[in-house]
């Protein structure tokens, strides 16, 4: 799990990543900075689904445009197949982007309402100037469509006349589109009907089978993270706060146990009693020298609220920031 | 006899018919989950039990919105306005919608039972520190001092969970009262308000779109799909022997603890949308037991061997 490590079989290697914003500084208003992302280290390996879970706010998105330098880090280093992302030429960076590849959360956002989805799907092409005879554009725009299991026949269609797991699917063709080998995937189905957010997750699936892709998989959604990803990492206030190696692994941490706790089962005989936490999640601009979730936690101690607990593995991969660990 | 009976209604918008035959009843210390897809029907239900249907220019066709015995469609505005916030309080998604921003949060609580109950200024102050308090929210003299902004959303909708029980309705429709809010909050509401229904012996309405909150929280469920009730039934029959196939297939899209790998499949088909609804059994096109009189006849809401379901075809 050493970052460093070349052996390592990560694909995506983040070490000490932040991301800070201000905001005021006007007339009689004091400049605040806060930590979006706040010092993460993570690897994310090659071929597997990573998952990364938390509230809102947390920092996932932000994490997510930072692995993919869509915003540049304050500090830290993202290593991309063994590249180290700031240090990229722009022209380097535009053959880099062909392998990394993005899907939001919002189907609408990503693709121009004036647009016919043959359009929007050639578009990528365009971006990287890939000049394409007719016939060729042709063929690929069908082979992009089928692949994310629409009929061909939409093509010719305008992004209204899609349903919205439609248009999460015609989003996902378009990340494909240059045959990127990492996807960042943020909340995909989130937006989405439970019977459609299903149907995507099954074609992502089939996706990275056939592809062998390697995933990023934002989510808030607990049930749906264990059940998809190989490795899950749980965010809170921009820090990561537990990296579980594996679905069935249940967590140590306070924090990443009272998300657990949150997430009711689909089954009645299974209710739980839910553990009260006191307060409320602290702005994100407060200044918390120890644990992130001190303020809630129940097992929190002087030495929780003065110290930060660095990551460290509980073997197996099992990494976790707490200083007194549940059983 | 049920405290509220939902019999048969149907209502228009213009051209459209969102909501078609609609049956459902609540009972007292009861809740009652509404669940369904979006654009199924779930807020316009809970505008037809709250009378506002009006505002919407949308009307209630056919049947019937039995309260305590009398039937709602029938009353004059007027006693309406006088049941609404008394006797049945409504708790909508976005706590704004509930909450004047320029006021400060006691005085809002204050005046439902000022107005409600009669209580005198002060005897108002003092139930809503109580409510506050049960709500488990800390230090509730700050709050009652303090304007909405200053709260956390998950907060706020604990106000406004105390003003709908300020004047001690009997019944509360809850329209998706934690979606908006991050899952430790929602899960801690959800249990405050499971554990006063109860305490307190009213019927809550609770409308989601979240499977676990409902195994959660509900006694009882109403399956909606696209302005149907595909079934009604008791919790343990909803999830353990689902008598209608959406019930099963919708149950079956949620990941569970230890589930195996690549065997999330989703339901075929996408959502209808209300301006093209299937003919027959709107099920139809996605409904794997689907044969050709599912695409012919309308299936009828029928007593099974537990609750109701609309299938031509589910056993008993
Ligand atoms: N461009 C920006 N300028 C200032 N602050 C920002 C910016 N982008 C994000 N933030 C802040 O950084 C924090 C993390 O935001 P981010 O969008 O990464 O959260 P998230 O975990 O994706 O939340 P959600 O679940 O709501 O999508 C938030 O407090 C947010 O307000
Ligand atoms: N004010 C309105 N005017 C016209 N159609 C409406 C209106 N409100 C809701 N509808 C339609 O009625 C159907 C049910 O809506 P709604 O009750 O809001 O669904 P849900 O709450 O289950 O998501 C949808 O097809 C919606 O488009
Ligand atoms: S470090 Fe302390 S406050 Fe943080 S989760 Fe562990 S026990 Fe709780
Ligand atoms: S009536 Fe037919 S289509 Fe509808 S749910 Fe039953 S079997 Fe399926
Ligand atoms: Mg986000
Ligand atoms: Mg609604």
């Amino acid at each position: 799990m050493d970052p460093s490590d070349p052996q390592s079989d990560d694909l995506v290697t983040l070490t000490d990543l932040t991301r800070e914003f201000s905001s005021g500084g006007g007339f009689m208003k004091p400049r605040r900075t806060m930590r979006a992302v706040n010092n993460v280290s993570l690897g994310v390996p090659r071929g597997k689904v990573t998952g990364v879970v938390g509230e809102s706010g947390c920092g996932k998105s932000t994490l997510a445009r930072l692995v993919l330098r869509l915003l540049e880090a304050t500090e830290g280093t993202v290593v991309f197949d063994g590249k180290n992302l700031a240090t990229q030429s722009q022209t380097e960076m535009r053959k880099l982007r062909r392998q990394m590849q993005m899907v939001f959360q919002d189907p609408y956002s990503a693709i121009d309402p004036r647009y016919t989805i043959r359009r929007a799907l050639l578009e990528p092409f365009q971006v990287q100037g890939d000049s394409k005879s007719a016939a060729e554009a042709k063929l690929a725009a069908e082979e992009l469509i089928s692949m994310v299991g629409l009929n061909p026949r939409m093509m010719a269609s305008f992004p209204h006349q899609l349903s919205g797991g439609q248009k999460q699917r015609v989003g996902i063709a378009r990340a494909l589109a240059l045959r990127p080998s990492f996807l960042v995937l943020d909340e995909p189905t989130a937006s989405l009907d439970v019977s459609i957010q299903a149907q995507i997750i099954d074609l992502l699936e089939n996706l990275k089978e056939e592809l062998g892709l390697t995933y990023l998989f934002i989510s808030h959604d607990l049930s749906l993270v264990r059940y998809f990803c190989d490795r899950v990492v749980v965010m809170y206030l921009g820090r990561v706060m537990e990296i579980l190696p594996g679905p069935g692994v249940l967590p140590r941490h306070h924090y990443a146990h009272a998300l657990l706790d949150s997430n009711f089962e689909p089954d009645p005989t299974r209710r739980k009693v839910v553990t009260m936490l006191s307060g409320e999640i602290p702005s994100p601009f407060a200044t918390i020298p120890g644990c992130a979730f001190a303020a809630r936690c129940p097992a929190a101690t002087d030495l929780c609220n003065r110290e930060r607990p660095p990551l460290a593995d509980l073997g197996d991969g099992h990494m976790i920031a707490c200083h007194h660990p549940m059983d | 006899m049920a405290l509220l009976s939902v019999q048969d209604i149907s209502v228009s918008i213009g051209v459209l018919s969102p909501l078609e035959s609609v049956t459902f009843e609540i009972d007292k210390g009861e809740i009652l989950g509404l669940v369904g897809e979006s654009g199924s029907g779930k807020s316009l239900t809970a505008m037809c039990v709250m009378g506002l249907l009006p505002r919407i220019g949308g009307t209630i066709t056919k049947g019937a919105i039995v309260f305590d015995g009398r039937d709602l469609t029938r009353l004059p505005e007027l006693e309406l306005r006088r049941l609404r916030g008394k006797r049945i309080a409504l708790i909508s998604q976005n706590p704004m919608t509930s909450l004047d921003p320029i006021i400060r949060i006691g005085a809002q609580i204050d005046q439902v039972s000022t107005l409600h109950l009669g209580l005198s200024a002060e005897a108002a102050k003092a139930r809503s520190l109580e409510l506050i308090a049960q709500l488990r929210i800390p230090e509730p003299a700050a709050i009652h001092r303090a304007y909405p902004h200053q709260l956390s959303g998950g907060m706020k909708q604990r106000i406004v969970i105390a003003m709908a029980l300020a004047a001690d309705p009997d019944l509360i429709v809850a329209d998706e009262p934690t979606t908006a809010l991050d899952v430790t909050i929602q899960a801690q509401i959800i249990q405050i308000m499971a554990e006063l229904v109860r305490d307190r012996g009213l019927a809550l309405m609770l409308i989601t779109h979240d499977m676990g909150v409902v195994a959660q929280a509900c006694d009882r469920v109403v399956v909606l799909y696209a302005g149907r009730v595909a079934e009604m039934n008791v919790i343990g029959e909803i999830f353990a022997a689902p008598k209608h196939p959406y019930t099963r297939e919708l149950i079956r899209c949620i990941p569970r603890l230890g589930q195996e790998p690549g065997s999330l499949k989703g339901i075929p088909g996408v959502v209808p949308s209300i301006v093209d609804y299937p003919e027959g059994c709107r099920f139809n096109p996605r409904c794997s037991d689907a044969q050709a009189l599912c695409r012919e006849r309308k299936p009828a809401l029928e007593r099974k061997s537990t609750g109701l379901a609309a299938c031509h075809f589910s056993e008993a």
